[in-house]
């Protein structure tokens, strides 16, 4: 929500980190080389070889040990697929390298969305319209209320119904998401726009399913029902695991939201400033850096969207320095602290803003009952 | 179809193994265990290395499984990893287009500014893998044989000609061929023993070598009317193929012109021909759609333009043969350098590396 709580800068701040971070952003883009293909083949192998191993343990799925460590491996391999690999593959991370292996326009993940499609909603909306309310799609994906400019409206009584449905069926939740249901129950896009991202939809979901729900358990004969649940299995861990990650990336508390007006003839140090004041990183080791595709470094993500990810963690000290220097908060915290955040608040927006909300007038008008705070009047 | 078909007979289950391994590639799994493993992308790896000239390096590839082989005189676009970054740029075999195992060999001048070829040179070793992409071009013999051919070279332009060459020596051929090269120095012609053994083993092909800077070739100086009535007095009734730096192919088109004999003439240009554009004439915005950038017109090529504004298009030779950065123009007006050919139509495929702007142009890029 727009409050003037936001950390004012002037005209000339604002262009001074405008430059600050275009000389970072050129800094790293001049060191790009064959240490970042070497990083993004290391961890193309790592996950074909958890991959290949998962479906091969998964060839005795009967076996639960072997069912246990097929399931673990193939879990892991779809979240490194989808998120070190193929989020920012998709970015255009490498396409430096004009390798059409590593090329966003080619690339696609073992997930049901279409890459073409998601490029769009995300790429291009998300990225571009981050956190401005009613441009971002990405607030709520349309089903939830993730900010409190969303005005309440009853539906979102069942807000953590839904988020844990999301949650559960994440990567389809992603792929209906390219459809804009909301605008095309709006009207602001007509059924007949959507022919090509349902065409994708449909091939992309098809070879996905036969792939882990028919090929696969048939390939295991007799075994069919235990292969397929390992599978499911597999493809809901990725599911949570991607969820919560991109949950913590911008919905925590102390997130700003964006109004258009804010947003009008953005300069480029502007644009910076609504990147790192919209987004949230969770802290973390390397490993789990790389588990959540180095969108644990959502801010430094946000601001140097088409950089390859493993550089988020080398800069990370000098953006959280520049915040400093323009007294900008950074936002960061573990993963439990950083969950909790994002749960309380999907609770919390399931109700109407008088049962939570301070008053919009001026203050001490609330009454404050067992923790809850009323608005009066 | 019948590649498909081809590739059915040939591995059986792919079809299956593909549906298995969708989204990715069977190649992106097979190329892990080794780069020469893959199925679909065509590879080549250098089996040996050696440098006839001091400047130039010859490479010979083994390619994979899928490569179908070339004709003589056409090009193969190359991909070389340099630090991090595929380069793509376009070689001429330089051997005999029938060989039983499928090698071919690569020349390749360091160029002073040739990123590629100035790493090729120092790096190239035995084991190094290469992307390969399938022959292309249209400099090539016709099936018929014909009774008499003019080969004539400059500087690394050779290559796709000492292909003809070796061709139709190792084809039998018996009609008559003339094989003139210009170079530096004799020090500076690649190919230099295997030319003369050629010449001596097949009467009917005659080995000219021209120096422009030293004296003691057959001849001597740059292309003249004379030099071709030494090398083929037949040139009118004869088919002559040409290769070489710009000064060389000017000055052969304007003899052959002058003799009425330009249609005898088949050329390939291997250097970029220095692209003069009237920069005073420039005018309009250049619109790159899909980036969401734009930039007023500099008259440069469209290429260019889009890498000022800090886009990475892809591209290969920059000469416009490759095809490599073809894109959709949206609308507007473009016109091709190397034959002032205007393209109007909206939402048509360009090559950027030739085209430039007149007026206003929205790129899809």
């Amino acid at each position: 929500m727009s409050t003037p709580k936001k950390p004012q800068l002037t005209p000339q701040q604002f262009e001074e980190l405008g430059r600050d971070l275009d000389a970072l952003r050129q800094r790293l883009l001049d060191s790009l080389g064959e240490d970042d293909r070497k990083y993004i083949y290391d961890v193309v192998k790592v996950q074909r070889a958890l991959e290949v191993a998962g479906r091969g343990l998964l060839m005795a799925s009967s076996f639960p040990p072997a069912w246990v460590a097929g399931t673990v491996a193939l879990s892991l391999s779809k979240i490194i697929d989808n998120m070190e690999i193929g989020h920012n593959v998709m970015h255009g991370q490498y396409d430096w390298m004009r390798d059409p292996a590593m090329n966003s326009k080619m690339f696609e993940w073992d997930n049901v969305a279409p890459g073409e499609n998601w490029k769009h909603s995300h790429n291009y909306i998300h990225h571009t319209y981050t956190n401005i309310l009613g441009k971002d799609r990405d607030i709520g994906y349309g089903v939830l209320r993730m900010d409190e400019g969303q005005k309440w409206h009853p539906y979102y009584l069942g807000n953590p119904a839904y988020a844990f449905a999301l949650m559960v069926f994440f990567e389809w939740g992603v792929m209906l998401h390219d459809l804009e249901v909301d605008n095309l129950r709006t009207g602001r896009k007509k059924w007949s726009e959507t022919a090509g991202v349902r065409r994708r939809m449909w091939h992309k979901g098809l070879k996905q399913v036969l792939k882990d729900y028919v090929l696969f358990p048939a390939l295991t004969g007799p075994q069919f029902v235990a292969t397929a649940t390992a599978n499911a299995t597999a493809n809901l861990v990725r599911n949570i695991w991607a969820f919560s990650i991109i949950f913590c990336g911008h919905f925590p508390t102390g997130v700003e939201s964006f109004t258009e007006e804010e947003t009008k003839d953005e300069t480029r140090g502007e644009w910076y400033y609504r990147q790192m004041l919209g987004s949230a990183n969770i802290s973390g080791s390397p490993l789990f850096h790389i588990m959540t595709g180095n969108l644990s470094h959502q801010i430094e993500h946000h601001l140097f969207p088409d950089i390859p990810a493993r550089r988020y963690p080398q800069v990370a000290g000098e953006v959280r320095a520049i915040c400093e220097k323009y007294g900008l908060p950074y936002n960061t915290g573990g993963l439990p602290k950083q969950l909790a955040s994002v749960a309380a608040k999907i609770f919390k927006l399931a109700l109407p803003d008088k049962f939570w909300a301070k008053p919009a007038g001026p203050r001490g008008r609330t009454v404050s009952k067992d923790g809850r705070t009323l608005r009066v009047a | 179809m019948t590649a498909q078909m081809d590739r059915k007979r040939r591995i059986p289950g792919l079809r299956l193994l593909e549906a298995l391994a969708t989204p990715h590639s069977i190649d992106r799994y097979l190329e892990l265990v080794h780069p020469m493993l893959t199925i679909r992308e065509l590879r080549g790896e250098v089996t040996s290395v050696h440098r006839s000239t001091r400047d130039s390096v010859t490479l010979t590839i083994r390619p994979t499984r899928r490569w179908r082989g070339f004709t003589a005189g056409q090009f193969i676009r190359v991909g070389v990893l340099i630090d991090g970054v595929r380069h793509t740029r376009c070689y001429s075999p330089a051997t005999s287009q029938h060989s039983a195992d499928g090698r071919f060999e690569l020349t390749v001048k360091a160029h002073d500014n040739g990123r590629v070829s100035r790493w090729l040179h120092a790096n190239a070793r035995p084991g190094l893998v290469l992307q390969l992409a399938p022959a292309e071009g249209e400099f090539t013999l016709p099936a018929a044989r014909p009774e008499k051919v003019l080969l004539i070279s400059g500087g690394s332009g050779i290559t796709p000609v000492i292909s003809m060459l070796r061709t139709l020596c190792a084809e039998g051929h018996t009609g008559e061929v003339v094989f003139l090269h210009y170079a530096y120095t004799e020090a500076d012609v690649p190919y230099l023993a295997q030319l003369r053994e050629l010449a001596g083993a097949h009467p009917n092909v005659r080995l000219l070598l021209a120096y422009t800077d030293v004296e003691g070739g057959d001849l001597h100086g740059f292309f003249t009317e004379e030099h071709l009535r030494a090398a083929a007095p037949w040139f009118a009734d004869a088919d002559t193929y040409l290769c070489g730096p710009p000064g060389l192919m000017a000055g052969a088109r304007e003899v052959f012109t002058a003799l009425g004999a330009a249609h005898r003439l088949r050329t390939e240009d291997f250097a970029p021909a220095p692209i003069t554009v009237d920069a005073e004439d420039a005018t309009g915005e250049i619109t790159f759609g899909r980036s969401g950038t734009s930039a007023a017109n500099t008259g440069r090529t469209l290429l260019e333009q889009a890498e000022a504004a800090g886009l990475k298009p892809e591209y290969g030779c920059r000469m416009g043969i490759c095809f490599t950065c073809t894109s959709v123009k949206t609308s507007g007006c473009t016109r091709d350098v190397r034959n002032g050919e205007l393209s109007t139509d909206p939402d048509s495929e360009i090559q950027i590396c030739v085209s430039v702007p007149v007026g206003d142009v929205e790129l899809d890029i």
